[in-house]
C-alpha cells in the first residue's frame, strides 16, 4: 500500500525528516510513536502533500506509485486521508455541504457523476450514526465552535465518508476524554478492512488500548528507528522514550 | 476644454431645454451654483483622499447625447434579471427606453423623474422630497444642477408592490465617451414595502462615466429592499450617492454588489428621523486588474431606540485598490442605538490595497456601538485542510471566498438575485456555479 524509502523532507530550510523508511501493508494498522519534535506531524504532512515542507530526498509510493510531486488533492483521489491535528475551522460552510463537496470533486476527478442526493443522504445517515453524531451537528460550520472532542469525530466522520485507502490519524486522541476516544476508536475499528491501512500517530499508548496496531515504529529526530509489535507501544508508556535514545548512542 | 468648464458652459445650452421658471430649476440652478464654487472633488477632501477621480475627469465626454440608439432586447437580455416578471424603468445614454421599460400607474407610480418633474400631478410629491436630503456637495450638486431623467416610483401607503422594479442605465456612446446623470427619487408610503434593483450597464469600449443620484423616504413601518449590482465594464466608471431618510419602524436596505468597472465609488448616506428603525448596508466587492472600488457610508442616529447593520466583504486581487469608510453618527438624542459594523478584507495579492476606516461619532451615553475590521490573506491552512479531502486549490479558493461573502448573500430576499450574483461571483473566481453552503 505504501512505501516510503529514505525520505528527507525539511521546513524552511530546516532538516525534518532524515531518511525515514517505512513500508505499510494493505489490512495493516501502524502505530508511529516518539518524542515531541521528532518529526511525526511532518510525516503525516509530507504523506498529504502540505507544500511547506519540501521534500530533498526519497520517494513515497502509494499502491506502487510514486506520489510524492501530486498536489494535495490529487493524493486525496488516490485514497490517502490525513486526520489533523487541529481540524481547521471553515465558517460559513456546513459540515454536510463540505464533505458533498469534498465527495463529488473527487468522483469528478475520477471522471464519475456527482454523487445523487438520495445516496448521498442514506451515506451521511449511516456514518453520523456510526460515530454517534447528532444530526444538528451537521448543519453547523465546519469544525467552528466546536469542542477538541468534536472536531476529532467529525475528522473521522469525514474519513468514514471518504472511504480512503490509507488513513492517517495524526494524534487524534489528543483532546478526547475517555468516552469520545471510544467513539472515535470504535469508529476507526469498524472502517478497518483487508483492503484499506491506517497509520495512527500519537505521544500515548491510550488509542492503542482500543486501535491495536499490528506494528509501533519509534521515531526519533527524522528516522524510524525502532519496530516493534504492539507490546513495544506499553514498554515506552512505561518507560519514556530515553532508553531508546540511550540505546542509539 | 476640462470638463469642469465643458459642463459649465454647457448649462446654457441645457437651459433652453428645460422650463426655466419653475421651482425645479431654481434648486438646478443654485446646485449649479454650487458646483461652480466647489468644483469636482480632488485628493486634498478628507472624503476623497483614497479616490481620484483625475484619470476619468480627463476625458472628453459627450454630455447630451442626442441619438437613443436602438437596443435589441436579445443583445442585453442577460443584464436583466430576466427569470421573474418585474417593472422595468430603463434608460439608453440618459434618455427613456419606452421599448425595453414595463412601468405602471396603477396603483402606484413606476416611472419618470422627467414627467415628474413637469406634470402638475406630481408637484405636490417633488415639492415634499425632490431634493430634499440630497447633500449639497461637489457631485451631487452636478447632479442635481443637471437633473432631468431618472426613475420615479411613489408607493402610497399600505401598498406591496407586486413585483421587483428594474432601474438599468445602458450606454452605448459608439462614437465618444460619454458621461450621464440619472437622478431617481422613491418614495414609500406608510407600511407599503418595494423592491429594486439597479445597474449601470456600459455596452461600448468607450469610456463612460455614470454620476448618479437616488433619494429614498421611507416612511411609517414601510419596507425597501435596494440592490445595486455594478458589475460594469473596465471602461466604466461610477459615482452612486444614495441617501435614505427613514421614519418609525421602517426597514431600509441596500445590498451593494461592486464586481466590475474603473473607478467605482458609493456614497452612501443613511437618515434615521423615527424610532425603532432598521437601516441595512451590506456590500460584496471583488476587484482585479486596476479597478478601484471605494465605500462609503454614513448612518446618522438621530433618534433614540433604533438600530444599524453594516456589513461589507472585499476581496481584491491584482493591483486592485479598494476603500471602505464606515462612518457612524449617534446624536446625543439617540439614546439605545444599536449600530453593528463589519467590515472583512481579503487580498489575494501582494500589489492589492485596501484602505479601511471605521470612524464612530458617538455623543449619546447608552448606546451599543460595535464595529470590526479585518484585513487579511486567505487562510493558506483551510486551503491545504480542503485540498486533503480532494477539494482541488481553486475551487476550494473559491468556497473560501463563497463562505466568506455568505453573511451578505444569504439576507438578499429575490432568490434570483441572489442566483445572479453567485453566478458573476463564481464566474469572476473561475470556477462552475454553485456551492451549497
Amino acid at each position: 500500500m505504501l512505501k516510503i524509502e529514505n525520505l528527507k523532507a525539511e521546513i524552511n530550510g530546516k532538516a525534518i525528516l532524515k531518511g525515514l523508511n517505512i513500508e505499510v501493508k494493505a489490512g495493516e494498522v501502524h502505530a508511529i510513536m516518539g518524542p515531541n519534535g521528532a518529526g511525526k506531524s511532518t510525516l503525516a504532512n509530507v504523506i498529504a502533500g502540505k507544500e511547506e515542507y519540501e521534500v530533498t530526498g526519497g520517494s513515497i509510493e502509494l499502491n506502487n506509485e510514486d506520489i510524492s510531486e501530486l498536489a494535495p488533492e490529487e493524493r486525496a483521489h488516490n485514497g490517502v486521508f490525513l486526520s489533523f491535528q487541529y481540524p481547521v475551522e471553515i465558517p460559513g460552510v456546513s459540515v454536510t455541504n463540505f464533505i458533498k463537496t469534498a465527495i463529488n470533486e473527487t468522483r469528478k476527478a475520477k471522471g464519475l457523476e456527482d454523487m445523487p442526493a438520495k445516496d448521498m443522504l442514506k451515506m451521511i445517515r449511516e456514518k453520523s450514526e456510526l460515530l454517534e453524531i447528532d444530526r444538528k451537528f451537521l448543519s453547523r460550520s465546519l469544525n467552528e465552535g466546536f469542542s477538541g472532542g468534536e472536531k476529532k469525530r467529525n475528522e473521522i466522520f469525514q474519513m468514514a465518508m471518504l472511504e480512503p485507502k490509507l488513513a492517517i490519524l495524526d494524534e487524534t486522541d489528543s483532546g478526547l476524554d475517555i468516552d469520545a476516544l471510544r467513539i472515535v476508536a470504535n469508529g476507526v475499528n469498524k472502517l478497518k478492512s483487508k483492503d484499506n491501512a491506517v497509520i495512527v500517530i500519537t505521544h500515548y499508548q491510550r488509542l492503542l488500548d482500543y486501535i491495536v496496531p499490528d506494528f509501533v515504529h519509534v521515531l526519533h529526530d527524522g528516522k524510524i528507528v525502532k519496530t516493534g509489535d504492539a507490546s513495544l507501544a506499553l514498554e515506552l508508556e512505561a518507560k519514556g522514550y530515553d532508553w531508546i535514545k540511550q540505546e542509539l548512542v | 476644454m476640462e470638463l469642469q468648464d465643458k459642463l459649465l458652459s454647457s448649462y446654457i445650452a441645457f437651459e433652453d431645454n428645460v422650463d426655466v421658471n419653475s421651482d425645479v430649476h431654481e434648486i438646478r440652478s443654485k446646485a449649479f451654483q454650487n458646483f461652480e464654487k466647489v468644483g469636482f472633488p480632488s485628493k486634498k477632501l478628507e472624503a476623497w483622499k483614497y479616490t481620484s477621480l483625475n484619470s476619468v475627469l480627463k476625458q472628453d465626454y459627450s454630455l447630451f447625447p442626442d441619438e437613443v440608439e436602438a437596443i435589441e432586447l436579445a443583445d442585453v437580455k442577460k443584464y436583466f434579471i430576466h427569470e421573474i416578471d418585474t417593472y422595468k424603468v430603463i434608460f439608453i445614454n440618459g434618455k427613456y427606453s419606452s421599448f425595453l421599460s414595463q412601468t405602471t400607474h396603477d396603483q402606484y407610480d413606476v416611472c419618470l423623474m422627467s414627467s415628474a418633474l413637469t406634470s402638475q400631478k406630481y408637484k405636490p410629491v417633488i415639492e415634499k422630497y425632490f431634493n430634499k436630503i440630497a447633500k449639497q456637495d461637489n457631485l451631487t450638486s452636478l447632479n442635481t444642477a443637471f437633473a432631468t431623467e431618472g426613475a420615479y416610483i411613489n408607493i402610497p401607503k399600505n401598498t406591496e408592490v407586486k413585483k421587483p422594479i428594474q432601474i438599468i442605465n445602458f450606454t452605448t456612446g459608439a462614437q465618444t465617451a460619454t458621461m450621464v446623470q440619472p437622478r431617481n427619487l422613491v418614495v414609500v408610503g406608510e407600511n407599503a414595502h418595494v423592491q429594486i434593483i439597479e445597474r449601470h450597464q456600459s455596452l461600448t469600449d468607450n469610456a463612460v462615466l455614470t454620476n448618479s443620484v437616488t433619494e429614498i423616504f421611507a416612511d411609517t413601518a414601510a419596507t425597501v429592499d435596494y440592490y445595486k449590482i455594478q458589475d460594469d465594464k473596465v471602461t466604466a466608471s461610477l459615482v452612486d450617492n444614495t441617501y435614505a431618510e427613514q421614519q418609525s419602524k421602517s426597514v431600509v436596505s441596500v445590498h451593494t454588489f461592486s464586481f466590475g468597472g474603473n473607478i467605482t465609488r458609493n456614497n452612501l448616506n443613511f437618515f434615521q428621523k423615527g424610532e425603532y428603525i432598521d437601516s441595512i448596508l451590506k456590500g460584496i466587492t471583488i476587484s482585479e486588474g486596476k479597478q478601484h472600488i471605494d465605500h462609503h457610508t454614513l448612518v446618522h442616529h438621530i433618534t433614540p431606540n433604533c438600530e444599524s447593520h453594516q456589513d461589507y466583504k472585499g476581496i481584491y486581487n491584482d493591483r486592485s485598490t479598494a476603500v471602505f469608510n464606515g462612518k457612524v453618527i449617534v446624536e446625543k438624542e439617540a439614546q439605545k442605538t444599536n449600530a453593528y459594523q463589519q467590515n472583512n478584507n481579503v487580498l489575494l495579492s501582494d500589489r492589492a490595497t485596501v484602505n479601511a476606516k471605521p470612524q464612530l461619532e458617538i455623543f449619546a451615553d447608552d448606546v451599543k456601538c460595535s464595529h470590526g475590521c479585518t484585513i487579511g490573506q486567505l487562510d493558506e491552512d483551510a486551503l491545504f485542510y480542503m485540498q486533503q479531502r480532494g477539494i482541488p486549490k481553486k475551487e476550494g479558493k473559491a468556497l473560501l471566498m463563497f463562505a466568506f461573502a455568505n453573511t451578505v448573500l444569504e439576507s438578499v430576499k429575490i432568490p434570483e438575485v441572489k442566483q445572479r450574483i453567485t453566478k458573476i461571483i463564481a464566474e469572476k473566481l473561475g470556477v462552475k456555479i454553485g456551492f451549497d453552503l
